[in-house]
């Protein structure tokens, strides 16, 4: 038989038993929409976690810090080939030299310093951070309240939301008012004449910067790595440069007999163009005489968390969609029953034992492409409920709403295919039984 | 009636069952030459294997020894599909019980065995509708077998077995279900067939006067066995 006919005959008989059918179709529908539901969490939940993480920088970032730093990483460094190296200053000649390495974006350093601020004539105690352009994107400033920095040296800072809480009690009532950053100004003392016992240091001076508060913010950008504690003022970096603003590391150059004037780095950020270049980049800066560490192995381990995450929730979907092959497979045996006498007449008239099995083949074919359809449906539309509803509790813990689920083409298109190739699989049998069927006992049959 | 190149010829044909330990000789060594353009009625009480040498010739059951030639071909011998395709274009089969499909219209029913033998769309329609005409149901072409009398449903059951232009029609119990006047009309619409198109009809029946009135010869079977074969009265008439 022409596919044609087949397939009209097909449809033909869907139709005739429509409940029965339809009850079929759906029951492959829930196990698809079960499967895509299930996996469109799990890659959601995987583009919520890289995205986040690749836009704070994490990945693509290697974190420079001098081999003699007296805090080190918490860990001892593990010795390397470079290890022989002489340890260098991270000074600005070293950050220069970095910026012209292949590959990097940029480079800037961690400014934080332990200073007081002053808010309606009361002091307040807090570290301050200087913020890169490029934390802009970095997605923690997303859906912050008020603005970020209007330019790269503007005298505006961002609060993050704690220590808005303190100065406030309407933190959003902040933005657009002035605080007055107190710090010590760090003023080279030159060498006094000859004398080798004094070559030289740096007197404290206290000074005042007036700010303009244009932010509120939840998080700092990549907290709790590469600083002394979490920021809770956020100025642009370059404001934080021109304070030179006595830092944690001054006093050991000072012991170290560093030049005064010159300034150096407790850690420099070195930003990637990809993770990629991140392996290569690491180890020329190791061969500077430099510590680097980057985050690419945790990066690694995540994706191969997801893999097993969605291998495990993909497992689950398909339990459902089992259940809906074994209601195909009733269905057609139940059909084979009924249609037993149809059946023989078809072998009477000159049917072909495949073309039976065909014909029983291409309606399981057209249930599990029309519950395949109706699945992935479904399951988008339970991906989106489950999104909203983690998004109204998100709200109420007010927290930022989030994409939960995703359901890329790649998932709608296996989707499709599995369905229709587990509900062959369904068909297989009763097509077989019907194309074995006797037609003289099948014309018999009443 | 013989001739020397029948239509159909069976040899020494059988068709024994397995029921459990017994053996059930459903036809027990047949050998008969029907005809070309013959009209043969096979006669029996029940159970005399009449209906079974019928599903030999349509190539829907293969006999258990024997040599069974059709259209050519030796049955006993075809694979399961050119077999298939022997029911499709060499036989046009009715029943007692019309066996028409209840969820089609009489085109659809009339259009299957064309759909079966790949037919082209564009033909279709008017080969449908010279069977119809021939069967004279022309103007029921869209209803379906339920709005029509039990006469009617056995003309569109011919019409079908017509369609695919077969050399043979075979026709179990065809007035069965039928009362005497529908089942002479029917009676008179095989032979108008056979005579208008050279067929060459093999009918199983259990009613002799209606086989004596409509037939050329009457085979007689029992037990399995065949009995007796012999004309018509209604050809020594004639």
């Amino acid at each position: 038989m022409k596919t044609r006919d087949l397939t009209d005959l097909a449809l033909r008989n869907l139709r005739e038993a429509i409940l029965r059918n339809a009850l079929t179709t759906l029951g492959v529908a829930v196990g698809v929409a079960s499967l895509v539901a299930m996996l469109s969490l799990g890659v959601g939940l995987q583009q919520l976690a890289s995205k986040r993480l690749s836009q704070s920088g994490l990945f693509d970032t290697i974190f420079v810090t001098p081999k003699n730093n007296f805090r080190g990483m918490g860990r001892p460094q593990p010795r390397d080939a470079s290890a022989d190296k002489p340890p260098r200053t991270l000074d600005e000649d070293a950050r220069k030299e970095l910026e012209k390495l292949p590959n990097v974006i940029e480079v800037y350093p961690q400014i934080r310093f332990f200073t007081e601020v002053r808010f309606n004539n009361k002091p307040y105690s807090t570290v301050v951070a200087g913020m890169p352009e490029s934390s802009r994107n970095s997605g923690a400033f997303d859906g912050m309240q008020g603005n970020f920095f209007s330019s790269a040296s503007a005298d505006e800072a961002i609060l993050q939301i704690e220590f808005a809480k303190d100065l406030s009690d309407k933190p959003s009532s902040l933005v657009g008012q002035d605080l007055l950053l107190r710090y010590a100004e760090r003023q080279a003392t030159p060498a006094a004449g000859n004398d080798p016992s004094f070559p030289g240091g740096f007197s404290v001076v206290p000074k005042e910067l007036k700010l303009k508060i244009i932010g509120v913010v939840e998080t700092e950008p990549a907290a709790g790595y590469g600083g002394y504690g979490n920021a809770r003022l956020l100025i642009p970096l370059h404001t934080a440069t021109t304070l030179r603003a006595a830092q944690v590391n001054d006093l050991r150059d000072i012991v170290r007999g560093d030049t005064a004037d010159k300034i150096t780095y407790s850690s420099l950020s070195v930003r990637a163009k990809s993770p990629s270049q991140v392996e290569a980049l690491e180890a020329s800066i190791k061969t500077m005489g430099f510590n680097a560490f980057s985050l690419l192995d945790a990066s690694k381990s995540l994706r191969t968390f997801f893999s097993v995450f969605d291998l495990l929730l993909g497992i689950f979907g398909s339990l459902a969609l089992a259940v809906a092959t074994l209601g195909i497979i009733n269905t057609l045996v139940m059909a084979i029953l009924e249609r037993r006498r149809e059946i023989g007449v078809l072998k009477a008239l000159g049917a072909a034992d495949s073309d039976v099995q065909q014909l029983f083949f291409v309606e399981a074919g057209v249930m599990g492409f029309l519950g395949g359809i109706l699945g992935v449906t479904l399951g988008w539309l339970l991906g989106r409920a489950i999104t909203f509803g983690t998004n109204v509790y998100l709200k109420r813990q007010s927290l930022n709403p989030i994409d939960l689920s995703s359901v890329p083409w790649w998932l709608v298109i296996l989707a499709l295919v599995f369905a229709v190739l587990v509900s062959l699989g369904a068909g297989l049998y009763p097509a077989s039984r019907a194309a074995k069927l006797n037609p003289v006992d099948a014309l018999r049959y009443e | 009636m013989a001739d020397t190149h029948p239509a159909i010829q069976l040899d020494h044909i059988s068709r024994h069952y397995h029921m459990g330990e017994t053996s059930v000789r459903a036809v027990d060594d047949v050998s008969l030459r029907v005809g070309r353009g013959e009209f043969l009625a096979l006669l029996g009480s029940s159970g005399s294997g009449k209906s079974t040498l019928l599903n030999l010739m349509a190539g829907l059951d293969r006999p258990t020894s024997g040599f069974l030639l059709a259209d050519g071909a030796n049955l006993a011998s075809l694979s399961p599909l050119e077999l298939a395709r022997y029911r499709r274009s060499s036989v046009g089969m009715i029943f007692q019980s019309f066996n028409l499909l209840p969820r089609m219209t009489l085109e659809e029913n009339i259009e299957l065995p064309l759909r079966l033998a790949e037919v082209d769309r564009s033909e279709r329609a008017s080969r449908v509708h010279e069977v119809l005409e021939r069967v004279r149901l022309t103007h029921r072409i869209g209803h379906r077998p339920s709005e029509l009398s039990g006469g009617e449903q056995q003309r569109v059951a011919i019409a079908r077995a017509l369609v695919n232009r077969p050399k043979i029609l075979l026709a179990d119990e065809p007035t069965g279900n039928l009362d005497s006047t529908t089942g002479e009309a029917i009676l008179d619409l095989l032979r108008d067939v056979q005579g208008q198109l050279g067929m060459t009809i093999v009918m199983v029946t259990h009613e002799r006067p209606l086989a004596e009135r409509f037939a050329d010869r009457l085979a007689t079977m029992g037990d399995g066995k065949l009995l007796s074969i012999s004309p018509a009265p209604k050809a020594f008439a004639q």
